[in-house]
């Protein structure tokens, strides 16, 4: 007992040296960064001081209205998720019905996902005009063959045995893809769908900056015009924090659906 | 099995279900082509939308031809003065500023992802920081980028190093880890150095995936950087486009986006098929 005690104590501390130590040089380059700044090696008009950086986080909160605009960009990612999960998985699950179709658009789609679509927002912009649906629109379409491609990846690979059970049981084609396909890819969809999540969040913040509307993308465009540097340091800081807090969440949940993975 | 199949083909149907898979896989790629063509041709000739929104592709054609052919540009080559058209001399400045960010945030990331791989007391350290952040939008950096590097093409470069860095830093670092233990120790119990053993041993047994961290650090380069130049510049492809935009010339803009798939795809499909190789 007391050695298996001790055992554990030893990788727990064995886990946590490490973490405190990329902690502490955090920490230890912050500070410098610090100093230096203060001490004029750094230009402080190109870098601003660390503490005018978490100064100004009370100061987004309370005038720039950071929640709404937090909100605003929640709202568009999930219009796009939405669709997404929508269209992406249809789109899987008929090109794995449809095997002709499947041979002759899989390469297509495959080629979509290595293009740069979200270069499309200017003419996304002409069709849908500099609104909300612009960039839901855009978080959409750049992240779709991800999606497409993983549920098509998860109904193909669906262990045979399962499938013959099924047809033992005479399962309609309806009940074979309900109980049985559909069950047996989910974790794979899922990744798919993880994927194309975190590619809508990227280019829903990127399409806001760039056209400056919206919500969280909108703010640093806004912040860095008027050259309010810690300003737009801070609004960096709070996307970088959402965008992590994004991936944490969905990366929990796929552990959960995938527990072996 | 196959002769029963084989005799029943012609009960079923005599033309398309008699034909080899290939044929029926390209008369169906060519028929989606057609269909596609004949619903945007009917699109741009209803009226529905704004004109000019979907325009025809006859004049995306015209542009496309344009773009590509009328010399409108002076160049010395070799001693020579020479007119080439304009596109090209936007596309070299895109390659440039995409391969030097791909350079140098490659290498950053090969450097950090071999430090991390091989010293599980750094990996553990640090890696977390990598993994949380590569999801991150890049492009928010712009703004810092412009005020640490200048409007010209020192802040595009930026753009492409730090979208490469954290695929290929991550790419890395699980290549070094899967590398098989008995290399390792073959290395060391031929008593290499450490530069002997990057290039004899890791180097070599990570091919595959710092091909594949090349591969996405190409992709997001090339977004990063174009991104960039649609904000702010006076060159590159991504300021033709957002050029065309703003003087809304819509064929140019269609056919620019063509060229720009079509090249990205194409360098793709290039490391692809180098990894392959």
């Amino acid at each position: 007992m007391t050695t298996g005690a001790a055992t554990r104590r030893r990788l727990v501390w064995q886990q946590l040296v490490p973490i405190a130590f990329g902690v502490a040089c955090l920490i230890a380059v912050i500070a410098l960064l610090e100093v230096l700044i203060r001490a004029g090696v750094i230009n402080r008009f190109i870098v601003p001081t660390p503490l005018d950086i978490a100064g100004s986080f009370g100061r987004l909160i309370r005038e720039e209205h950071v929640g709404e605009r937090f909100l605003l960009t929640c709202y568009e990612a999930l219009g796009a998720s939405l669709l997404l999960t929508v269209f992406g998985i249809a789109f899987g699950v008929l090109l794995h019905r449809l095997r002709l179709v499947r041979l002759a658009t899989e390469t297509w789609i495959a080629a979509m996902a290595s293009a740069p679509l979200v270069l499309m927002y200017p003419l996304f912009l002409v069709i849908f005009g500099r609104s909300a649906l612009t960039i839901i629109m855009m978080g959409f379409v750049s992240a779709l063959p991800p999606v497409i491609l993983k549920t098509l990846e998860g109904l193909s690979s669906t262990r045979p045995v399962l499938i013959n059970v099924g047809r033992s049981f005479k399962l309609t084609p309806s009940q074979l893809y309900w109980k049985i396909l559909f069950p047996s890819a989910l974790p794979t969809i899922f990744v798919g769908v993880r994927l194309g999540m975190i590619f809508a969040l990227i280019n829903i913040v990127g399409v806001e900056f760039l056209i400056n509307f919206g919500g969280l993308g909108q703010l640093v465009n806004e912040l860095s015009e008027r050259y309010d540097l810690p300003g737009t340091y801070a609004a960096i800081c709070f996307v970088i924090l959402v965008s992590v807090v994004f991936f944490v969440v969905t990366e929990r949940i796929e552990k959960w659906l995938r527990p072996g993975a | 099995m196959a002769e029963t199949g084989r005799l029943k083909a012609p009960a079923s149907a005599g033309g398309w279900s008699a034909l080899p898979l290939k044929r029926r896989v390209l008369l169906l790629r060519v028929a989606i082509i057609v269909t596609l063509v004949v619903v945007w041709e009917a699109v741009a000739a209803s009226g529905l939308l704004f004109r000019d929104v979907v325009p025809s592709l006859v004049s995306v054609g015209k542009a496309m031809v344009s773009i590509l052919t009328v010399a409108d540009h002076k160049v010395q080559l070799f001693g020579a003065e020479h007119v080439i058209p304009d596109f090209y001399r936007h596309l070299w400045v895109t390659i440039g500023e995409v391969m030097t960010g791909l350079a140098i945030g490659g290498f950053a990331g090969l450097t950090v992802g071999l430090l991390l791989g091989a010293n599980p007391f750094l990996s553990a350290a640090f890696e977390r920081f990598l993994y949380y952040l590569g999801p991150a939008p890049k492009i928010i950096f712009f703004p810092l980028m412009i005020m640490w590097f200048g409007v010209g093409p020192g802040s595009k470069v930026a753009m492409g190093t730090i979208s490469c860095f954290f695929p290929v830093v991550l790419s890395a670092a699980s290549g070094v880890r899967q590398i098989d233990k008995v290399l390792i120790r073959v290395g060391r119990s031929f008593r290499v150095n450490t530069w002997q053993m990057v290039t004899k041993i890791y180097l070599p047994a990570m091919r595959q995936p710092i091909i594949n961290g090349v591969r996405l650090g190409l992709g997001v380069a090339v977004i990063g950087t174009l991104l960039a130049e649609t904000k702010l510049s006076n060159q590159g492809i991504g300021f033709l486009i957002i050029n065309s935009y703003t003087t809304f010339d819509m064929p140019r803009m269609y056919a620019l986006l063509m060229l720009l798939f079509v090249v990205s795809i194409a360098a793709n499909a290039l490391v692809g098929r180098a990894s392959r190789a």
